[in-house]
Formats: C-alpha cells, sequence, structure tokens
C-alpha cells in the first residue's frame, strides 16, 4: 500500500463525516448544561430525529422537510423533558434516563413501517471541486450542508457563549440561577429555551445518521452515539471548541483501527475496538487531575432543580 | 326437573370437551424467539419473514423480539410453552442451553433451534443454513469483476459460521483469479449501520473495489454505492438499496422450512431431525443477477449454481490449505460437516489472523 497525500484526506474526511452527529448532539447538550440543565435523554432524542427525519423523507419526499421536521421533533420530545424537570421539578437524571428510553421505544414503533426502505440521495455541495487540491480536496469538498454547519456550530457556539448578552443570561443562569431570578430573569424561560435547542440539535444529530451518513432505518442505529456526545460535553469541560477536538479523536479512533486491520497491522482487533473509549477515560482522568480548573468550568447549578420560591 | 339439568349439564360438558380436542388438534400455535428487533431489516427480519409464511398457511404464531440470551430466554420459552404454543422456534445460537432445559420441562411442545448442535431430548430439533455455498458464487463474482484485485471482506465475529463464510469467498474467488487478495476487516458488530459504513469505506480507500460483508445492515452496501464499487446484499435482497453497486444477494429463505415444521405437527408426523440446508433445498437463495455481469459470467454462476445444488460441486473441495501451508482436505476430497461445523483457521490465501 502506498501513502498518498490523498489517501490521508480521504482518511481525515472519513473522520470529519463520523464527528458530525456527536458534534452536533454535543453542542447542543452543551447549551442545555451551561443553563444548569442536565439532560441525559441526548440517545433518546437523537433517535427520535433519526426516524422523524427518515419517516417524513419517506412520505413527503422532501428533504426540507424532513431535517426540520427532524429537529421538530427533537425539540416535540425535549418539551416533555423540559415540562417535568422545569415545571413538576422532577429529578434530572431520572427524567432523562426515561426519555432516552421512551424515545427509542417509540422510534422502533413509529419506524415499523420504515424498515427495509432505501434512503434518499442527499445532495452535497462544491462536488466538482474534488479533485482540484491534493489532501485539501476530499476534505473541504463534496459533503452535505449538515456536515459544513456541524463544523461551524462549535464556533458560533463558543462566539455565542463568549460575546453575546444572551450567552451571557445562560451561563449566569447555570451557574448561579438564584442570582439571575434576582435580577429579573427568567431562569424557567431560559432553561426551557437551551432545553428545546438542544433537542433541536439532537434530533438533527439523528437525521444526520438517517438520511445522510446511512440512508436508512433500522432500530436502535444510533448505536449509543447519544452516550458518547454527552461523555463529550464532559470530555470538553464545557468548552465547544474541544468538543470538536473530542468528537474528531472519537470517531478518528475507530476509522484508523479499521484502516489498520485492512493494511494488516497486527494489533488484536479487540484492544483496538475497545481503543475510542480507553482514550476518553484516559482523557478524563487527565482533565479531572485538576480538580479547581474542573469546577471553575463546570455550570454550578448543574442537573439542580431552580424554584422560585426556595 | 333438576336431573334433566344435571344431564344437560353433563352432555353440554362432554360436548365442549370433544370441541376442545378438535380445536387443539387443528390450531397449532407457533412460537419464535427473536434475538433482535424485527426491524432490524438483516436476521431477525428474515425469520420474520418466514413466521409471516407460516401465518399465511393458516397457522397462529407469535414473537417475541429482543430477547437476551441469558436467563431471560428460559423464562420467554416457559411462559410460551406454557400458554399453549407447539412448536416455539429459537432463532439463536445462544439460546441452545436454554431451549434444551426447557425442552425437557415440557415433553409434548417441539422445540427447534436454529444454528445449535444440542438435541439433548426427543423434542428437540436443530436447523440451519448453508450460507457458505452462496459465499462461494459471491467469490466467483467477486474474483472475475475485481480489478484492483483487492476485495474487501466487513465481518462480523470471529465464530466457525463467519469464518467458513470467508475461507468458501476466498477459496472460489482463487479459483477464477489466482492474484486476488481478501482483506478482512473486524467491525465486531452484527449490525451498526455507522459502524459497518466507516469499515467499508476504509476498505475502499485502501483500493478495494469489491466489498462483501457479513453483517446485517444495508449501510455497506449504500457506501459501495456511493463510492462506485461492486458489493453484495446480505440476508435479504438489497439491490433496491443500491442498484449499481449490488451485483446480487445471497438471501436467508426459512419460511419453506418453517411451514413444514408446523405442518408436520399438525399432521403428528414431527420428529427429531438436525437439518443443514443450502441452495438445494431453497434455504439459501441467490437474488437476481445484475446485468453489469457479463454474459459468460452469468451464465458460469448460474451453472455453479446448479451445481452447487446438485452436490457436484462443494464449496470445499481439496486440496486445501490452511494459512502455514497445512493440508487441511484431500486432493479429491471434500470437507465433512463436522470440519465446516468447526472451523476455526482461514484457508491460504487469506491475510492476517482471527481474532482470539
Amino acid at each position: 500500500m502506498i501513502i498518498d497525500v490523498n489517501f490521508v484526506g480521504l482518511i481525515i474526511a472519513s473522520i470529519m463525516a463520523s464527528a458530525v452527529p456527536l458534534i452536533l448532539a454535543s453542542c447542543g447538550e452543551l447549551i442545555t448544561e451551561r443553563s444548569g440543565v442536565l439532560n441525559l435523554g441526548v440517545e433518546g432524542m437523537m433517535i427520535i430525529g433519526a426516524i422523524s427525519g427518515f419517516a417524513l423523507m419517506t412520505v413527503t419526499g422532501s428533504l426540507i422537510i424532513a431535517v426540520f421536521g427532524a429537529m421538530l421533533a427533537g425539540v416535540l420530545i425535549s418539551t416533555i423533558f423540559a415540562f417535568l424537570t422545569q415545571t413538576l421539578i422532577t429529578n434530572h437524571v431520572a427524567t432523562g434516563l426515561a426519555l432516552t428510553i421512551f424515545g427509542i421505544g417509540i422510534s422502533a414503533m413509529i419506524g415499523k413501517n420504515f424498515v427495509g426502505i432505501p434512503g434518499k440521495e442527499f445532495p452535497v455541495l462544491f462536488e466538482g471541486l474534488k479533485d482540484t487540491i491534493p489532501l485539501l480536496s476530499p476534505i473541504l469538498f463534496g459533503h452535505s450542508i449538515v456536515f459544513y454547519f456541524a463544523f461551524a456550530l462549535p464556533f458560533i457556539t463558543s462566539y455565542f457563549l463568549k460575546k453575546t448578552k444572551v450567552g451571557l443570561i445562560v451561563r449566569a443562569v447555570g451557574d448561579s440561577p438564584e442570582s439571575a431570578s434576582n435580577q429579573g430573569i427568567n431562569v424557567k424561560l431560559v432553561r426551557y429555551a437551551c432545553i428545546l435547542y438542544g433537542g433541536a440539535m439532537c434530533g438533527l444529530a439523528g437525521a444526520y445518521l438517517s438520511m445522510i451518513y446511512t440512508p436508512q432505518w433500522i432500530e436502535n442505529m444510533t448505536g449509543g452515539r447519544g452516550w458518547i456526545a454527552l461523555a463529550l460535553v464532559v470530555f470538553s469541560t464545557w468548552n465547544p471548541i474541544k468538543i470538536l477536538i473530542g468528537a474528531m479523536i472519537f470517531g478518528g479512533l475507530t476509522i484508523i483501527q479499521f484502516h489498520m486491520q485492512a493494511i494488516g497491522v497486527r494489533i488484536p482487533v479487540q484492544f483496538l475496538t475497545a481503543l475510542p473509549y480507553l482514550v476518553t477515560i484516559i482523557v478524563l482522568v487527565v482533565i479531572s487531575r485538576d480538580s479547581r480548573k474542573i469546577r471553575l468550568s463546570t455550570p454550578s447549578s448543574l442537573g439542580k432543580s431552580f424554584h422560585k420560591d426556595n | 326437573m333438576h336431573k334433566f339439568l344435571i344431564r344437560s349439564f353433563v352432555s353440554s360438558l362432554v360436548l365442549l370437551f370433544t370441541l376442545n380436542v378438535a380445536a387443539v388438534a387443528k390450531d397449532v400455535k407457533a412460537a419464535f424467539v427473536y434475538i433482535g428487533p424485527t426491524g432490524d431489516h438483516g436476521w431477525t427480519y428474515q425469520h420474520d419473514v418466514g413466521r409471516k409464511a407460516v401465518e399465511a398457511a393458516g397457522f397462529k404464531t407469535t414473537y417475541v423480539e429482543g430477547v437476551p440470551e441469558s436467563a431471560d430466554a428460559e423464562r420467554v420459552l416457559r411462559q410460551l410453552a406454557n400458554s399453549g404454543h407447539d412448536i416455539i422456534f429459537t432463532t439463536s445460537f445462544g439460546y441452545m442451553n436454554p431451549t434444551n432445559k426447557v425442552a425437557k420441562e415440557f415433553p409434548n411442545v417441539k422445540f427447534e433451534h436454529a444454528t445449535g448442535y444440542k438435541r439433548e431430548h426427543p423434542n428437540v430439533a436443530t436447523y440451519a443454513a448453508r450460507f457458505y455455498e452462496g459465499r462461494t458464487i459471491l467469490g466467483t463474482i467477486a474474483g472475475t469483476m475485481t480489478k484492483s484485485n483487492v476485495i474487501g471482506y466487513v465481518a462480523s465475529f470471529p465464530i466457525p459460521e463467519v469464518i467458513r463464510g470467508i475461507n468458501s469467498f476466498t477459496l472460489a474467488a482463487q479459483k477464477v483469479n489466482p492474484n486476488i487478495k481478501t482483506k478482512i476487516v473486524w467491525a465486531f458488530t452484527w449490525y451498526d449501520p455507522g459502524k459497518e459504513a466507516e469499515a467499508a469505506k476504509a476498505l475502499i480507500d485502501q483500493g478495494a473495489d469489491v466489498i462483501a460483508q457479513h453483517t446485517d445492515s444495508t449501510a455497506i452496501v449504500q457506501m459501495a454505492e456511493k463510492a462506485g464499487v461492486y458489493a453484495f446484499g446480505q440476508a435479504s435482497d438489497m439491490d433496491k438499496f443500491a442498484p449499481k453497486a449490488v451485483l446480487t444477494s445471497v438471501e436467508n429463505n426459512w419460511g419453506p422450512y418453517y411451514v413444514d415444521r408446523v405442518k408436520a405437527v399438525a399432521n403428528g408426523t414431527w420428529s427429531q431431525k438436525d437439518t443443514w440446508h443450502g441452495i438445494g433445498d431453497g434455504m439459501v437463495v441467490i437474488s437476481g443477477l445484475d446485468s453489469q455481469m457479463p454474459s459468460d459470467l452469468q451464465a458460469k454462476v448460474k451453472k455453479l449454481q446448479a451445481d452447487l445444488a446438485s452436490g457436484k460441486v462443494h464449496s470445499f473441495t481439496g486440496p486445501i490449505y490452511d494459512q502455514q501451508g497445512n493440508l487441511m482436505v484431500a486432493e479429491g476430497k471434500t470437507a465433512d460437516d463436522g470440519m465446516l461445523a468447526g472451523m476455526m483457521t482461514y484457508v491460504k490465501g487469506v491475510e492476517g489472523d482471527i481474532p482470539k
């Protein structure tokens, strides 16, 4: 096998494509968590997005309706979570877990009629430029709009949190809902909005899987990516730019281990398969060594219910 | 007056009883236990297609999906046996021990276990399909159609079923094209579309222009379609998912066997046996051949299919050597079923090691 630059470009492009759903879901969850809400229902919201997108694409034939429909489905299911945790003040962890179980179940039920139907081709941008620049062409060109959006999202999220007033309000609500409330901020409203936004991004991540990455519907097709997205938020210490790096490492290790197998590198396959998870654990351990930094970057009211009358 | 009442009561009881017996003899109820969801469009999906054939033949069926291969399986089996099912199909290898254990407690219920080898009680039968025959055909096509002489193979788990498939495929491909190389990537999953697609992409990026798979989803053929290489459908006809890429599919066809066995219970002719059916018995079906294949290859494949069906050709005909060059099957001999069932070594020409 000859390793040329285009081959490296292809590998990087594959890694980026596999990182897209992780980036979308993690950036959504990051905003939710920054407002002080821990929503463990990422997997459930993703799978609802996956089936909604696929079903709408099949029924209406419109990709635009399908993509926005999937985001709306994510919003709707996260509304349940928001209502339970914000209005009825239920426990975040238990409600989030219930949301995941609910999402997997209901998506399987809706999906019964959509098994075995091929998806539609999703248009890609700049395909004509695919062979123009060595190394960079496969990375930059010939991807779906969602791909480009996903790679812009961490920067947009970072700007939003650091430089805008609304971003500041979100952070304030997450760090000290009491003070924010005293300043006249409607904590409940902000948290509702952040939860629904997280739902929309998870829905989009699911739709990417069922409509673009592997255009088909099968039960459980998110395959635990929602949990990885959750881990990535902690991994990033709530910093959107680090989500980008984490998602690339995670997606990259899976793809590189497949390449190593195909080349015939004699490393036990089980070890290679476990590698992404091992690296995640190692990075988490390294990050949490600095407990002061963790305390500083964790939204201080994360997972705690807030009630104005408290 | 009340003599009359008693008499009519007794006679109606008798009547009821006879009616009931007649009903039981006619209404055979079949149950199916699935490892995955029926929505996997792969292994379980095909079993469910078989179940629907039983239903279409006029029998009542029930199924339980997503049953783990643990003590849960026993509980589900006991429940099904207790609720009036006459024959229960357990459709995954890991149900082997639970099936035999529960069969002992219900001697009047027939149990049919897929892909296993334990028949500890007279009411347990086993059945499996010779999928490797289908892979002989795929190998022949792949060896002929490849231009890069690199063939990719996405494998699931290192068990005899999968190793046998890789060997059968490689032997056939080498026979038509001694220069080919089979690159194997273990995905360690039966179905995870994302991972399967990534594995296929890695193989394609490394020059494979024909991709074979032993995982269940349609993600691999779709990836092949996108990349403009060839692929084969697994378990069901996947042509509509990738019309240009899919040259043919190997389909699992359980329906005829299921209908046969349920009918046998209804007629009282059911008996224990071990069934391992291939192309000849219609349990392994080759879908329509793609028109991109040259006509002489199509003719060759059709002949091979007929010869495999009649038994004239065997997928494992000697001389076959293992990777170290030791003789596995002598010239002119064929591998027996015992050897096939326990096959855990690669034949010569397969690259890499089997993960341990």
